[in-house]
């Protein structure tokens, strides 16, 4: 790859949701700016922008990774999933969002995004997580809203139904 | 909070890295994983002219061992070290250091090399690699030295790398025979900076014992008898200040009462 220079606007290419994107990007646009204002993909929230809250938290390559704390350069080439890839059809939740709405875990919304994606992750890999396990996975997300409980309590729901499917 | 203008250069090899870096003078940063540095981009407390990205360079990768120490490559996430199988019994220390370092989501991105160059005096890393007596690998294009943390940390966010230098590397040295381990740290929420990190290491009547979050780097002290004065004397050889996040005189008690039972852990491992 050629230098990028800094005053001029670059093509990105990258996978997200399972579609090949391309968007233009300065080399100091963070991912998060790059996925609402380049690609229009909205449900990715903007919170601190300095790693904390979790808020902007997709999957990169297969992990869960905070979007404000990647540059959209370092990201081309990569694979993508944020919370538009999650409902398995248009007008269907998925297992876990389904879970959230049945438990109240949102009240505001604003952190939820994040922690879909957080959590999308964990269960395809921890099948029967502990109470414990997962607050401790959850923390690296801030809701002011919920006080936690209904999001673990929706995550321990999902965990089983996932189980028993 | 966006980071201000700079160029962006992906290496593909480590002379295409050394060549940057020689050529950009002081204005370059190094980037990995980027989760300690893009924050500082954001905050325009960095203000690079152009960024090298040393992620895509495979020489940097892996983990192995080798004369007695584990070698980290600058490429190697935070997450991958933590998931190595042999972790746990090449150096307990590093694998109950880890799980302190960010949350989830930062380790899946961040470097153990880059948490190291950047030298946060609140950071897990370079407080067991100091303690560890562990060293950094750097290169440039004129060469490769091997600094030892104590002489690596210099200050706050300061480290002995010179400007066309980049991390190649960090070795930690691997456990030896009848020695044990312990890593406590006290912040307001798990997987933030730590007000006061402790980590121990206990050799037959021997007693270490590594502070961070406290002094502007890890600060190490080696004990014959760890008895509560002395910890307190180096608490109070510190120099604590207060901030933010807790004043002087809490992280003097938080090293006493940390310290104490970090050490006692330690023991118990031995």
């Amino acid at each position: 790859m050629p230098r990028l220079s800094a005053d001029a606007r670059h093509t990105i290419r990258l996978e997200v949701n399972g579609r090949a994107v391309e968007g233009e990007a300065e080399p100091r646009m963070l991912l998060t700016d790059f996925l609402r204002h380049k690609l229009g993909l909205t449900g990715t929230h903007v919170g601190c922008e300095h790693g904390v809250c979790g808020a902007c938290t997709i999957q990169i390559d297969g992990a869960p990774a905070r979007a404000c704390l990647t540059l959209a350069v370092q990201a081309d080439g990569a694979k993508l999933r944020t919370v538009e890839g999650l409902a398995p059809e248009p007008g269907r939740l998925s297992v876990l969002q389904e879970a959230f709405r049945r438990h109240h875990a949102l009240q505001c919304g604003f952190c939820t995004a994040g922690i879909l994606m957080s959590l999308d992750w964990y269960l395809a890999h921890t099948s029967d997580p502990s109470e414990e396990d997962l607050r401790e996975f959850l923390s690296g997300h801030i809701c002011r809203c919920t006080g936690y409980v209904p999001i673990v309590a929706a995550a321990l729901d999902a965990a089983k139904r996932l189980r028993d499917a | 909070m966006k980071p201000a203008p700079f160029d962006y250069l992906r290496a593909a090899s480590l002379s295409e890295a050394h060549a940057a870096l020689a050529a950009a003078g002081s204005d370059a940063a190094v980037i990995a994983g980027g989760q300690t540095l893009v924050p500082l981009l954001s905050m325009r407390m960095a203000r690079p002219s152009v960024l090298v990205d040393v992620m895509h360079v495979a020489e940097l990768g892996g983990v192995r061992v080798a004369d007695n120490a584990i070698h980290v490559g600058a490429t190697v996430r935070q997450a991958e070290l933590l998931a190595w199988p042999a972790l746990e019994q090449q150096q307990p220390l590093l694998a109950q250091a880890l799980p302190w370092v960010g949350h989830w989501q930062t380790r899946a991105r961040g470097t153990v090399c880059g948490s190291v160059a950047l030298a946060d005096p609140s950071a897990e890393l370079p407080l067991v690699l100091t303690a560890l007596d562990g060293q950094v690998v750097l290169s440039s294009k004129s060469g490769r030295r091997r600094v030892k943390a104590d002489a690596f940390f210099t200050g706050l966010m300061s480290t002995a790398r010179r400007d066309d230098e980049l991390i190649e590397a960090v070795s930690f040295p691997c456990r030896r025979e009848g020695e044990g381990f312990a890593f406590r740290e006290f912040a307001r929420r798990h997987g933030d900076f730590a007000i006061v990190a402790c980590a121990a290491i206990v050799r037959e009547k021997k007693v270490r014992l590594a502070v961070g979050g406290v002094a502007d780097r890890p600060v190490v002290r080696d004990f014959d008898d760890a008895s509560d004065d002395a910890l307190a004397a180096f608490a109070a050889a510190l120099e604590a200040r207060d901030d933010l996040h807790a004043s002087a005189d809490y992280r003097r008690d938080l090293v006493r009462r940390l310290g104490r039972a970090t050490i006692e852990e330690a023991k118990c491992r031995a």
